[in-house]
């Protein structure tokens, strides 16, 4: 197993850049992303996240869990930027993707969403096609063969186990799939960018059991692929999902560490008596 | 007085009201087509005048109404659209922001007649354009910006911001996201805008009548500096100031002015039931 010795002293994180120079550091565990005292701050003078510092590995699920305003969210967006969309929200601290930090003015925000995706808790398809909502993306970033448009339509719906349900139905309306195959095709259409990580915000929050089942399935599988960083909708699917977790309360980073860890035996009396189900 | 008395004493009072106010758009434009139809021929819409205009046909002012109606979009159009793009998309919300949304709202009600002499004051005498063409559109245009600018700005807004934080997220830049998601999405809502706006400019006198209008043109305008007859101008002409004026040339003209100002309502009218339909997918 990889991470939590190291991810667990998030103080201590090592400094991402020193990798290759530091032979304390096994290369072969470094972490995808390295988020070091990372504050978020509204101009009301609120506090979303406090000095947070956390490691997340590469091609495993990383769950992020608590109650509503721990800050989860927030983090997401801070992982691609979103939080820039958002007029007077203070971002201080680093946050390291492969070494690099991608919180200065100076980072490219629209390259870094591609190499960032990210799924949302409502399922926002774009007024147009299933294909077209697939493809946009590529689009976007100025892909024109349609050879490789139509691989990675097939390759992502795939991914998203929603192919079966929609393959024949490629130039419907987006709008009409159900809310579950929705979600799904957003899930798609991220994927088909071939992003690195792939950040989900409660994505199955508004779906029917079966179709959640198909969402948590496919993650499974895609995580050898991306690093898969989700705020679940429930206890039982962070359980589920962790490979690596983090327990957030009003803001700060409670506790982190394995997924079993953190779920079956969490060291910190708060973790407990929220995974036990004492309160939130 | 019982509770059922009531209630049909203000469903009555609520019909007569909606009848009393649809009526008289009913009677004129029954009266307009049953006086004027007569006078519709093929030498009345594609002749020119004869006898003073009281004979012939009124060709150059349909001509001059197309154009002016044509550059008129041609320049408020683009303007306009730009403009409710910033403001929507790009503009801050801060107090300069907000001086240039009420100032935009105040142009929208001053009176037509003051539009037509800031045109004759700014471009026909001080940028010397002349009575013409030229000065007609920027004219028209100044007067049809505002209305054209606050609904494509109201279409704009209504796009969901999910849309564009969904593309944002997907790695579009901010202009991508408006071009690819946000203007389809509001298209329709523009275009109804720049139509209802286009049919003012069609329709009035007061701004073109300083600043492009011909009392009588008996050929078409040659350049776009040259002043134009136009259906509105036409109709106060030959309703008020020529003597001997058959009623069914008056009429005739009027109910020209109507079918093309009442078509364009309908292009207007159909593109947003057709965009409603489509909604629904």
């Amino acid at each position: 197993m990889t991470s939590p010795s190291s991810a667990r002293n998030g103080l201590t994180n090592p400094l991402p850049l020193a990798g290759a120079g530091d032979p304390t550091r096994a290369s072969s565990a470094q972490p995808k992303i390295v988020i070091e005292n990372l504050s978020v701050q509204y101009d009301d003078g609120t506090e979303s996240l406090r000095n947070i510092s956390l490691s997340i590995p590469a091609n495993k699920i990383t769950v992020l869990f608590g109650p509503a305003g721990g800050g989860k969210s927030t983090l997401l967006r801070a992982l691609n930027r979103l939080n820039d969309l958002v007029d007077g929200v203070r971002v201080t601290g680093k946050i390291y993707l492969d070494g690099e930090d991608i919180t200065g003015p100076e980072v490219n925000a629209v390259a870094l969403r591609r190499r960032v995706g990210m799924v949302f808790a409502q399922p926002v398809p774009l007024p147009m096609t299933v294909r077209q909502n697939v493809t946009y993306g590529l689009e976007l970033a100025g892909v024109r063969q349609s050879w490789k448009k139509e691989e990675a339509l097939e390759k992502s719906l795939r991914a998203a186990a929603i192919w079966d349900e929609v393959h024949d139905r490629l130039d419907a309306p987006a709008a009409s799939l159900s809310g579950g195959q929705q979600q799904r095709l957003c899930l798609a259409r991220v994927l088909a960018l071939e992003p690195e990580v792939v950040l989900l915000d409660e994505p199955t929050s508004g779906l029917d059991p079966i179709s959640t089942a198909k969402v948590e399935d496919s993650l499974h599988v895609i995580k050898r692929d991306y690093t898969i960083v989700i705020v679940p909708h429930s206890v039982q699917q962070g359980a589920r999902l962790a490979d690596h977790a983090a327990f957030f309360l009003q803001g700060e980073l409670i506790e982190h560490g394995a997924g079993q860890e953190l779920f079956v035996t969490p060291k910190h009396k708060k973790t407990e008596d929220y995974v036990t189900g004492r309160f939130g | 007085m019982s509770r059922q008395l009531t209630q049909r004493l203000v469903f009555t009072l609520l019909t007569v009201a909606v009848v009393l106010t649809t009526l008289p758009i009913f009677i004129v434009v029954g009266y307009i087509a049953v006086i004027g139809a007569p006078a519709i021929s093929g030498e009345f819409l594609s002749a020119m005048p004869r006898d003073g205009m009281r004979a012939g046909g009124i060709w150059p002012a349909i001509v001059g109404t197309l154009y002016l109606t044509l550059g008129t979009g041609l320049i408020a159009v683009p303007l306009g659209i730009a403009a409710a793009i910033y403001l929507s998309e790009y503009a801050k919300d801060n107090r300069l922001t907000r001086a240039i949304r009420i100032a935009i709202i105040n142009l929208a009600g001053i009176p037509s007649v003051v539009y037509g002499l800031f045109g004759l004051g700014l471009f026909v005498l001080f940028l010397r354009f002349g009575t013409s063409i030229v000065a007609g559109c920027l004219t028209l245009s100044i007067m049809t910006l505002p209305v054209i600018i606050s609904t494509a700005e109201e279409a704009l807004r209504a796009v969901p911001q999910s849309f564009r934080v969904v593309s944002i997220s997907l790695g579009g830049t901010k202009w991508q996201t408006i071009r690819r998601v946000v203007l389809p999405e509001a298209l329709p809502g523009i275009l109804t805008g720049v139509i209802l706006g286009l049919e003012r400019a069609a329709g009035e006198t007061a701004p073109i009548l300083f600043t492009a209008a011909a009392f009588f043109l008996p050929r078409l305008p040659g350049t776009l500096f040259d002043a134009t007859m136009a259906l509105p101008y036409h109709l106060f002409v030959i309703s008020t100031q020529v003597p001997g004026m058959p009623l069914q040339i008056q009429y005739g003209t009027a109910l020209v002015l109507l079918t093309f100002v009442l078509s364009m309502n309908l292009i207007a009218t159909l593109i947003r039931s057709r965009a409603r339909a489509r909604r629904q997918w």
